[in-house]
């Protein structure tokens, strides 16, 4: 690892100060990532802010919005019972990622942060978009068993790897983040981007802000939350495909339902037109397999992950089967 | 990292020769111009890179004070400063962990953390366990039910399943395969890890 200049800090307002001061600089919260990208050499911050000690791990229901803080860990996200009791999902999709050691140190803003698990994108002799803009996708037309189907671009096809992300962006949550000016909120929906031509950006924070917390309007879905994510092991592995669900279901049809898909697309694919297509039906599995099929519109394979075209849709009827039959 | 930051003939360390050796190639490669142009900045910024961080950190009940690189990790700090042996370094990268020692009672993978993050924390390793030749019930049920073969992951399963008993995720053998997910054992020795578990969730220890 190349060495750099390390600082501490206590609060968002010196965070933000100090990271302006340097344009190599990044902050460090659990660096779960970070410093495996830096070990690896794939990023070489001249200047780490350790941000740790700002005070922003809160957990709490504030009204109707359920708030925590961008440095919450992992595991206290998943373990609250305020959480637990909310937002099940939520939970759910934590502890189906990682490991009870990586979660205890990783926060929720840097989960969000994280960058993708593409094999080329890690290879520093291999040509990836994402890490040295123009020098060419080794994903397309090679090894491509994990990479998108949905919302691919010709210049990268990685994915976002969090499970995390996936239930926030069914849950309709909001992001708050801020530079030296203030706040401003960008939908979970909007927060991750597309690859298109610029697939150097993961995201839309800007240079000079940072992630404050998460607001997560309460819901019903609760009692019908199902996190289904399928991967080569059981455990402690990235998603092949997983699906977050909430159903809402009184006198038998769908009063609201969210759905949305990690392992397949650039950022968390939320699937709207099969959330329309469901609300107000019944709970049946045939329209369940309509839904998935309107889910997979636009799909497209790259050779070794066509498998994920069948496997997508079937979790997806799965996924909504066992949130169903929670009921 | 180095082994040994043993003196030379000279009273410099190998650290140090290594540090300025590294000095002397960066300029012999700059070219003469360049280094007259930049020459003070130069040495303001090597003078960065080569800042040690103070750190104070408690590992096994024992106080330590020391100064290290910021790119120093948790587990290099404990194997090669404080010669700490018994985590071990697997694939470095959070995904075995072989590495996992307990900060603050909560257990981490010490390769993905840096040493100067954990200022101030407490540290549990394999070697403070025990409590003198009386080893801790974890350590007497992974013997009893044979849980390792080659022994290199076991200090990382071991501090893995204390904190899995101490978290209560030891409700069904399944709970506690996927809560020690985070810890590969390439021998096999899973079935028999997850019996030394249960036995010590359930109170029994030595037998």
């Amino acid at each position: 690892m190349i060495n750099f200049q390390y600082l501490r800090t206590t609060s968002a307002k010196s965070a933000l100060a100090l990271l302006l001061k340097d344009k190599n600089s990044k902050f460090i919260a659990g660096g779960t990532n970070l410093i495996d990208l830096m070990k690896r050499g794939v990023t070489s911050p001249e200047k780490l802010i350790d941000i740790n000690h700002v005070p922003l791990k809160q957990i709490e229901l504030v009204g109707n919005k359920i708030i925590i803080g961008a440095l919450a860990s992992n595991t206290a996200v998943a373990e609250n019972s305020l959480i637990k009791e909310k937002l099940p999902l939520l939970a759910m999709a934590l502890n189906a990622g990682a490991s009870a050691q990586l979660r205890n140190v990783a926060t929720v803003g840097g989960n969000m942060m994280q960058r993708t698990r593409c094999g080329y994108f890690y290879d520093t002799e291999m040509p990836c978009n994402k890490r040295v803009p123009g020098s060419g996708c080794a994903a397309v037309g090679g090894f491509n068993r994990m990479h998108a189907i949905f919302g691919t671009s010709d210049k990268c096809i990685a994915v976002h790897p969090s499970d995390m992300c996936v239930a926030l962006v069914a849950l309709d949550a909001v992001v708050v983040v801020a530079n030296q000016k203030g706040e401003r909120k960008i939908l979970f929906k909007d927060f991750h981007r597309l690859a298109g031509d610029t697939p150097q950006l993961d995201n839309n924070l800007k240079t000079d802000e940072m992630i404050i917390r998460l607001e997560i309007p309460a819901n019903n879905l609760g009692k019908n939350s199902n996190y289904l994510k399928v991967r080569d092991r059981a455990s402690y592995a990235f998603a092949l495909v997983s699906v977050a669900v909430g159903l809402e279901i009184s006198n038998g049809k769908i009063s609201d339902v969210r759905l949305a898909m990690g392992g397949v697309a650039h950022k968390p694919w939320r699937l709207t037109e099969a959330e329309d297509f469901l609300k107000g039906k019944d709970a049946s599995i045939e329209n369940f397999e309509q839904a998935s099929k309107l889910a997979m519109k636009g799909a497209k394979g790259f050779g070794e992950n066509d498998f994920k075209l069948q496997m997508a849709p079937n979790t997806i009827i799965e996924a909504l089967t066992v949130a169903k039959s929670k009921a | 990292m180095q082994p040994s930051d043993k003196k030379s003939a000279q009273g410099d360390t190998r650290r140090d020769f290594l540090k300025k050796s590294s000095l002397i190639t960066a300029i012999a490669l700059t070219p003469g111009v360049a280094i007259k142009a930049a020459e003070n900045q130069a040495d303001e910024r090597f003078a960065e890179l080569f800042e040690k961080i103070p750190l104070n950190l408690t590992v096994n009940n024992k106080a330590y004070k020391s100064s290290v690189e910021p790119r120093v990790t948790l587990l290099d700090y404990l194997r090669e400063e404080l010669h700490l042996t018994g985590t071990k370094k697997g694939c470095d990268h959070g995904q075995c962990g072989a590495c996992t020692v307990h900060v603050n009672g909560e257990r981490v993978n010490s390769c993905l953390s840096l040493a100067v993050m954990n200022e101030g924390k407490k540290i549990t390793t394999i070697e403070g366990l025990a409590n003198g030749d009386d080893l801790h019930p974890m350590q007497a049920a992974f013997i009893k039910h044979d849980g390792f073969q080659c022994g290199y992951c076991t200090p990382g399963q071991i501090m893995s399943a204390v904190a899995c008993v101490n978290e209560g995720h030891t409700n069904s053998r399944a709970e506690i395969s996927e809560y020690m997910s985070g810890n590969i054992c390439r021998c096999g020795a899973y079935p028999n890890i997850v019996d030394a578990i249960v036995e010590v969730s359930k109170g029994g220890s030595k037998a």
